[in-house]
């Protein structure tokens, strides 16, 4: 096995692997050239894990749109391109059946949600922000300092965001006046 | 972390209490494990279970859940009676030998109290915690350590009844095991030995919460571990970017960068400036925050740009002001919620119908929102509250908004792991559907807000109209954030005071030592300036360089603040700025060149014995690590109270019993009881596995792990069970004074019961990742068990002790 890398090493028992369940006679490295192996010509790009803090890289291959395979970064100097079984099930969090796909809205008193557009889902949202926020607007306290704050709306999350993420959300909260702003950490 | 994951190798000791990340941070234990390979580190495991970390340790010490601060007190009075501390360290770089106010008073002195408690606002008026200055206003010192007001007096003091016969009656652990525990993590108070601690919301979740951490960090002190390679403090967050989200402060009292919210009372710029920033007559103190100025006028320029003036005090105005004498923290909104004060809310990438401690007041809440949006993957158990147990649809007015947002693997940013590093995530694939990045969401839903104010008007909707938000045309250029997050030059500045070099305006800063409080920067958060600087974009790095062998990998990615690896490094080395451990050096001074050697310092200033040499814990005015904690709700020291909810007297305050100022709410969803209450006479704990993740959203809906991990279950002990009848695999009801689950019963004597004041406790321990809504048959939150009672510093929630009964289904 000289001059092959560890992830090529791997690359070979996974192709071997899937022969070999098939029940086809052939050596690990015939089955390598005579195989596709799923990465192949796959676009590879590095990520983190989004689990825990440990902070994980990982190398996400994609074919046609799709992820295909997740796995441990290797030069990572923190994880070495080991996984836990959640970052190493990262393939399931990227096509999984269950996630909703589109803009839901349930009215009040509805059994069932409703799909709607995006449109339609935050002009709505915005409309409501703006009535709320008018209405329970809070310029000064009971001494006449100026607070200029709203407490009638509340805000919590997350942790699960990007840092760039985090600071447009907090930076727009903050901009509408909210003083209600919590995540994660707190609890 | 003030160190970072790869760093614990360096451990002579790793002291794994109040978390479990073999479970929780499993790739952590790569680190653990060749600590202990290579340089025979010991692994010591203080857990109320065995844990999948105590199997590797080579100590294991059970204890009672909640009775951290006894265990911890004891070894502090333990490390004194010894004489272990390290003694060059604690005399230079903490407040051991400074003289505190005579008139401050202790629990010895006041039954369990410190000076200044007022009993009808169950809070402390700190007026006697404090220093005794001389005429020059620095502390007045005793270095011989003997004068009875002196730091280390008191602190002998405090800790003279935590005897060893007390901490094994309190805590129920074998004596034996605590000695030798005691004895293993004191033999680091040495120049040339290490102890690490690892903990987590095992610490964390508690109403003595922050005193749990302060116990450990007075030890860590004491033993001269911080600062070191394989020392430190080190918390082991619980999510991705839990340190970015609050470095970035999505929380009610701080603003990005740790700048305290605005209130009511500081009513301009300049009163802000005056409260916030601290003055220090210790003539060797860099006292970081004296920058401050630089970091809340760099911040209102990102937010408000070319509208913020120094005329227009920056439009400091604009921020919404706390009320000085309210918090706005997580409980607080639900109690708000509960009682109809709040009518919009968003709950974005979080599910607290399951996350939140008292579920059940957090789910009836939501029915009196007039709105809720929710942004999340997965419909969970927030967004479709209105159908879950208990409801009548019918009967609930709140609309609900779901807003399918994209994956990790579906946009770019970087995230903050828990050891301060900021990686960069690349965008692999598009969002699949009509799923959008959260980013584009805040950008539709900003310029929506400010379509309908610049059209229809509105409430002072200045805020919204003048806020500095240019990300791009149609798509947020999230590079563009990040060197907004960074900081850059607002204008041309002929020649910066720092370095005396001309900056264009546009430019990027190079650290947050350049920005300024003219106007001239803008910054949407200093401690991330250096992260994108002209060079580029310092987080996208991959240099695996390692040139001094500790596993700084100083070219990995990049690690705030301004890529030190580890923090307060200048006590890794004695006054003359040799390492104490000359085979671990953090950072040596260079003497010929006159610069430091290794992982950037706390500040390029010489060893503290030359000639401008500074004291290495700058992020306080005084430059020493505070063992006299004063700035605490609760008390300067560390003082053992029980859980709000326990089945167990209070030995050493029993006046007291639990910690005086612990917050507790009172509407009727509020119930806890005090004491002991034959109804409750076990012990609840709550905990996570490897295969799930929080409230289980994002795992459950994974089938591989939901295959592992299916059904919620409870872990009792085998005494426990064969008493009520209980078989392994038997559907149990666990009842709280707050409600009630199912689960399926574990019988398993890794929860063995201790003795404890001379009757059995046992304890049951329920993972908190399940929700009625998916799979079906999976079980329901362990958070409808547990009590919304809080610590008074953080207002997080007692989560891991509290009373609970237990019956075969």
């Amino acid at each position: 096995m000289g001059g092959i890398s560890r992830r090529n090493f791997l690359k070979l028992s996974l192709g071997s692997l899937v022969l070999s369940s098939i029940s086809i006679d052939l050596t690990p490295v015939k089955s390598y050239a005579a195989t596709e192996l799923k990465i192949r010509n796959a676009k590879e790009s590095t990520s983190v894990c989004p689990y825990c803090s440990v902070g994980c890289s990982l190398i996400v291959y994609a074919k046609g749109g799709k992820v295909v395979q997740v796995e441990g970064d290797p030069d990572s100097p923190i994880n070495q391109g080991a996984l836990c079984p959640k970052g190493a099930s990262l393939l399931q969090m990227a096509n999984n059946p269950y996630r909703v796909m589109e803009p839901l809205y349930r009215a009040p008193g509805a059994t069932e949600w409703k799909k709607v557009s995006w449109e339609w889902a935050l002009s709505e949202i915005a409309k409501r922000v703006k009535a709320t926020r008018d209405k329970y607007f809070i310029l000064k306290d009971e001494k006449g300092r100026v607070v200029n704050r709203v407490e009638a709306i509340a805000h919590v999350g997350s942790a699960a965001l990007d840092n760039e993420e985090c600071y447009l959300l907090q930076k727009l909260m903050r901009a509408l006046g909210l003083v209600y702003i919590e995540h994660q950490a707190r609890i | 972390m003030t160190n970072h994951w790869v760093d614990l190798k360096n451990s002579n000791v790793i002291i794994v209490m109040g978390g479990n990340p073999a479970e929780n941070h499993p790739i952590s234990m790569k680190w653990i494990l060749e600590a202990k390979k290579e340089r025979g580190a010991k692994l010591l495991v203080i857990d109320p279970k065995f844990s999948r970390t105590a199997s590797k340790a080579d100590l294991y010490v059970p204890i009672r859940p909640g009775t951290d601060i006894a265990f911890l007190g004891g070894l502090i009075k333990y490390i004194i009676d010894n004489e272990l501390y390290f003694k060059d360290y604690v005399i230079n770089y903490t407040d051991l030998s400074y003289l505190v106010d005579p008139n401050f008073k202790g629990p010895e002195d006041l039954d369990g109290y410190f000076s200044g408690y007022d009993p009808k606002t169950r809070k402390y008026n700190k007026a006697t915690w404090k220093y005794q200055l001389d005429e020059k206003g620095v502390p007045k010192k005793d270095p011989t350590l003997k004068d009875p007001n002196c730091v280390f007096q008191l602190l002998k003091k405090h800790y003279s009844r935590y005897t060893i016969d007390m901490v094994v009656e309190i805590t129920g652990a074998p004596k034996e095991k605590v000695l030798e525990a005691y004895k293993i993590i004191a033999s680091t108070g040495k120049p040339n030995k290490t102890a690490t601690i690892c903990y987590a919301m095992g610490w964390t979740q508690h109403t003595v919460g922050v005193q749990n951490i302060r116990s450990m960090s007075i030890i860590q002190l004491l033993l001269g571990n911080i600062g070191m390679a394989g020392g430190g403090v080190n918390a082991l967050r619980g999510e991705s970017n839990v340190q970015g989200s609050t470095d970035i402060a999505l929380l009610f009292h701080i603003l990005p960068g740790y700048l305290p919210t605005p209130k009511a009372s500081w009513v301009d710029l300049k009163t802000y400036i005056e409260v916030n920033t601290p003055k220090t007559a210790e003539p060797k103190s860099l006292n970081w925050w004296k920058n401050r100025p630089k970091y809340i006028v760099s911040l209102l320029k990102a937010f408000y740009g070319d509208y913020a003036t120094k005329e227009n005090d920056f439009c400091y105005s604009y921020l919404p002001k706390l009320d000085d004498n309210r918090t706005y923290s997580w409980y607080d909104i639900f109690d708000a919620m509960y009682k109809g004060k709040i009518k919009g809310f968003f709950a974005w990438g979080q599910n607290p119908a399951c996350s939140s401690a008292n579920a059940n007041k957090v789910r009836k809440a939501l029915a009196n929102l007039d709105w809720l949006v929710c942004v999340n993957l997965w419909d969970n158990e927030t967004s479709s509250f209105w159908k879950g147990p208990g409801m009548d649809p019918k009967k609930i007015k709140t609309e609900v908004f779901f807003l399918p947002c994209a994956s990790s693997v579906e946009k770019q940013g970087s995230i903050t792991n828990s050891g301060r590093l900021a990686q960069w995530r690349y965008k692999a694939v598009e969002p699949p559907g009509k799923c959008m990045p959260d980013a584009e969401i805040m950008n539709e839903l900003y310029h929506k807000i400010k379509e309908f104010y610049q059209k229809q008007g509105g409430v002072f909707p200045d805020p919204i109209l003048k806020l500095n938000w240019n990300y791009g045309d149609k798509h947020v250029d999230i590079e563009k954030v990040a060197k907004e997050i960074n900081g850059y030059y607002t204008k041309d500045v002929a020649s910066h005071p720092i370095d005396k070099k001309a900056y264009k305006k546009g430019q990027q800063v190079a650290s947050f030592v350049f920005l300024m409080d003219d106007g001239s920067t803008a910054c949407g958060n200093w401690l991330y300036s250096g992260a994108f600087t002209e060079a580029g974009n310092m987080m996208k790095r991959r240099g695996k360089e390692d040139p001094t062998g500790l596993g700084l990998y100083s070219n990995w990615a990049w690690c705030w603040p301004v890529n030190r690896r580890i923090l307060y490094n200048r006590a890794s080395v004695d006054p003359m700025g040799n390492p104490w451990d000359p085979k671990r050096p953090v950072i040596k001074w260079d003497a010929q060149n006159k610069k430091w050697v290794g992982d950037v310092p706390d500040g390029p200033q010489p060893p503290l014995a030359m000639k401008g040499g500074v004291l290495p814990f700058i992020m306080k005015p005084l430059g020493v690590g505070t063992i006299f904690g004063a700035g605490l709700a609760d008390g300067p020291f560390p003082t053992y109270y029980e859980p709000v909810e326990s089945p167990f007297k209070n030995l050493l305050y029993p006046k007291v019993y639990f910690n005086p100022v612990a917050r507790t709410y009172d509407s009727p969803d509020d119930k806890f009881v005090v004491g002991t209450d034959p109804k409750y006479p076990y012990v609840g704990t709550t905990y996570r596995v490897t295969e799930h993740w929080q409230t289980g959203v994002m795992t459950r809906h994974t089938p591989w792990l939901l295959e592992l991990e299916p059904q919620i279950f409870a872990e009792i002990d085998p005494e426990l069970a064969k008493e009520k009848g209980i078989k392994n695999g038997d559907k149990v009801i666990i009842t709280s004074p707050r409600g009630e689950i199912w689960a399926i019963a574990i019988v398993t004597e890794r929860i063995s019961p201790l003795i404890v004041q001379g009757k059995k406790c046992h304890v049951i321990g329920i993972p908190w990742h399940y929700g009625w809504k998916f799979p079906k048959n999976g079980g329901d939150s362990a958070n409808l068990l547990t009590p919304n009672v809080v610590d008074p510093n953080t207002f997080i929630q007692e989560t891991k002790c509290f009373v609970v009964n237990i019956r075969k289904a």
